[in-house]
C-alpha cells in the first residue's frame, strides 16, 4: 500500500501519459508525433552534453587523483568550468583542410560516430516511465547500434589519407570485432536469467535483487567479463590502442581539428557512459532500488524513497569509476596480447560462463 | 588435465597481479593527503623549496660581511661553459704582507647549466646553492651577477 504510493510519486508514466494526450488534443496525430520526437530529441540532446562535459571533467579528476595529483583547479569552482572553457576553445579551431582527402567521408566520418552513440541512448531506462523507446530487443538493439560507431571509425581512417589514422581504424575494426563476441555472450548469461531482453523487463525483474546477487557466482563472473570486454570496446582504458598516442600520434582522428575532434571525442565519453548504464541496467538494477527478498521489506521500503533517477546515475557513475581505475591503472596492451585475451581467455570463459548459468536457471539454483 | 589447471592457474595470477596494482591507485584515490602537487602561483609566501634544489650559484656571507672565497680560480678553471670569471687584487694585510683576494667573483647566472662542478671542487667551500628560482628579467645584463658582497672580505681562518 505504501510501497505502491512511494513509487507512484517517482512514477514518471502519468506525467509522459497526460503530454501525450495534451498535444494530441491540440494537434492532428502526424504533428503530435513529431513534436513529441523533437522533444525528445532536444531533451537527449541537452542530456548528452552536459553529460560529456561533466565525464570529461570526471576522467581528468579521477585520473589526477589517482596519480597524487591536484587535476583541474583554476577555471571555476575545482576546475568545474574546465570543460566549459576547453569546448568553446574547440569551437574556434580551424578546421584543417586535408589534402587528398575523401571530401565526404572525411566529414560523414564523425557524424556517423556520434550519431551511434546518439541512438543508443534512446532505448536506455532512466526512470519507470522514462524511456523514450522500449524495444521488446532492447538488448540487441543496443549491441548493434553502439557497435556501428566503429564504421565512423574505420571511415576515418580510411578518409584521413594517413598511415596513422589507418592503422589505427583497423586496429580498432579488429578490436571491435573479437570483443563484441564477449560483450554478446555476457548480456546472453543475463537475459537467460532474465527470460528477456526487453530492458524495462529486465529491470522489472530485478525488484526482489539485483541479477548480480540473484545469479550469484556466474553472473558475477557475466558482470567482470562485460566490464573488461565493454571497456575494450569502447577503445578506452588499456586497451585503447587505436590511438597510441606513442606509436600513432592520436590514431584515426588524428586529422581531425575543431567541433570535428570534439565529436569523436565526446562520443568516445558517451560511449562509455552506455556501456556503463547497461552494465548498470543489466546487472545492478537499473533505476531499481536496492532490495532484497521479502525477509527485509523495512529496509526495502526506505530504499523506495530515494528517487529511481538517483539510483540510476550513482550506478552507472559507479561503472564508469570502475572504468576509469582500469585505464589509470593498467599499461596499454599490444594487438597481439589484445586478440591472445578475447580469444583464448574471455571467450573460453563467457562460453562456459552461459551453460553454467543455463545450467542453474534450469535447475532453479538462482536467488 | 595438467594444461587445463595451469591454463586456469595462470588467469588466476594475472587476475591478482591485476587486483595488486588497483589496490595501489586505489589507495592513492581514495587518500586526498598524498597529493603532492603545490599550488604554485598561490602559495609564494609559504612555499619552501627543497634542501638540495639548484636554484643559482650563491657565495653565502657570514653577519660580518665575510666569505670564504680566497680567490683561487678553481671554480672558473672547472666551469664548461665559461660562466664564471674570478677578479682578484693584491691587498695589503694588517701585519704588512701582501696577499691575493678576490675583487669580483661574476657569475653569469644566464649561461650556468647548474652542473654543480664549482660547487662540488670548491677547496674552501665557498660556493653554495641557493633555492630563488624566480630569475626571470627583461634585460639580460641583469643575470650577470656579482657573488660577493661590496666590502665584503675573507673570513679569518680560511686560506
Amino acid at each position: 500500500m505504501n510501497e505502491g504510493k512511494v513509487f507512484s510519486l517517482y512514477d514518471f508514466t502519468a506525467l509522459t501519459k497526460w503530454i501525450d494526450t495534451g498535444l494530441h488534443h491540440a494537434m492532428s496525430p502526424f504533428w503530435a508525433v513529431i513534436t513529441e520526437l523533437l522533444i525528445i530529441g532536444v531533451l537527449i540532446l541537452i542530456f548528452y552534453a552536459l553529460i560529456g562535459l561533466f565525464l570529461v571533467y570526471a576522467e581528468r579528476k579521477v585520473c589526477a587523483f589517482m596519480q597524487n595529483r591536484l587535476g583541474p583547479n583554476r577555471v571555476g569552482p575545482f576546475g568545474l568550468f574546465q570543460t566549459i572553457a576547453d569546448l568553446l576553445k574547440l569551437l574556434f579551431v580551424e578546421l584543417v583542410p586535408i589534402k587528398n582527402a575523401d571530401k565526404f567521408l572525411f566529414n560523414l566520418a564523425p557524424f556517423i560516430v556520434i550519431i551511434a552513440s546518439f541512438m543508443a541512448i534512446a532505448a536506455i531506462p532512466f526512470a519507470k516511465g522514462l524511456h523514450a523507446i522500449d524495444l521488446n530487443i532492447g538488448v540487441f538493439y543496443v549491441m548493434a547500434v553502439s557497435a556501428m560507431g566503429v564504421i565512423g571509425i574505420l571511415l576515418a581512417g580510411w578518409s584521413s589519407n594517413n598511415k596513422y589514422s589507418l592503422i589505427g581504424a583497423m586496429r580498432s575494426g579488429a578490436q571491435i570485432v573479437s570483443y563484441e563476441l564477449s560483450v554478446g555472450l555476457a548480456l546472453i548469461t543475463v537475459v537467460i536469467l532474465a527470460g528477456s531482453m526487453q530492458l524495462s523487463v529486465i529491470v522489472e525483474a530485478q525488484r526482489d535483487g539485483w541479477f548480480i546477487f540473484k545469479g550469484h557466482i556466474p553472473a558475477f563472473i557475466a558482470f567482470i567479463l562485460f566490464l573488461i570486454s565493454s571497456t575494450a570496446e569502447t577503445n578506452r582504458g588499456p586497451f585503447d590502442l587505436a590511438e597510441a598516442e606513442s606509436e600513432l600520434t592520436a590514431g584515426y582522428h588524428t586529422e581531425y581539428s575543431g567541433i570535428k575532434f570534439a565529436f569523436f571525442f565526446l562520443a568516445e565519453f558517451m560511449n562509455m557512459f552506455i556501456v556503463a548504464s547497461i552494465a548498470a541496467t543489466v546487472f545492478l538494477g537499473g533505476w531499481m532500488p536496492l532490495h532484497f527478498g521479502a525477509w527485509a521489506a523495512g529496509f526495502n521500503h526506505v530504499m523506495d524513497f530515494i528517487p529511481p533517477f538517483i539510483w540510476y546515475i550513482v550506478k552507472t557513475f559507479f561503472v564508469i569509476w570502475l572504468m576509469m581505475w582500469f585505464k589509470w591503472t593498467f599499461p596499454r596492451l599490444r594487438i597481439d596480447q589484445l586478440l591472445t585475451l578475447e580469444w583464448k581467455y574471455l571467450l573460453p570463459f563467457n562460453l562456459v560462463n552461459v551453460l553454467v548459468m543455463a545450467f542453474i536457471v534450469l535447475m532453479g539454483w538462482h536467488f | 588435465m595438467k594444461s587445463i589447471i595451469n591454463y586456469l592457474k595462470e588467469v588466476i595470477c594475472g587476475v591478482w597481479s591485476l587486483l595488486k596494482g588497483m589496490a595501489v591507485t586505489g589507495k592513492y584515490f581514495f587518500s586526498p593527503g598524498q597529493i603532492v602537487t603545490q599550488k604554485y602561483p598561490n602559495n609564494r609566501k609559504s612555499l619552501v623549496m627543497m634542501e638540495r634544489f639548484k636554484g643559482e650559484v650563491i657565495m653565502p656571507h657570514n653577519e660580518k660581511n665575510e666569505h670564504k672565497c680566497t680567490g683561487c680560480g678553481i671554480c672558473e678553471i672547472n666551469c664548461p661553459n665559461g660562466s664564471i670569471e674570478v677578479i682578484s687584487k693584491m691587498i695589503t694585510t694588517d701585519d704588512g704582507k701582501k696577499k691575493k683576494a678576490i675583487d669580483k667573483h661574476i657569475y653569469r647566472l644566464g649561461m650556468c647549466t647548474f652542473c654543480a662542478l664549482c660547487v662540488k671542487n670548491c677547496p674552501s667551500d665557498a660556493l653554495a646553492f641557493g633555492q630563488e628560482f624566480e630569475h626571470a628579467v627583461f634585460n639580460r645584463a641583469l643575470l650577470i651577477k656579482v657573488l660577493n658582497k661590496p666590502g665584503s672580505q675573507l673570513m679569518k681562518g680560511v686560506e
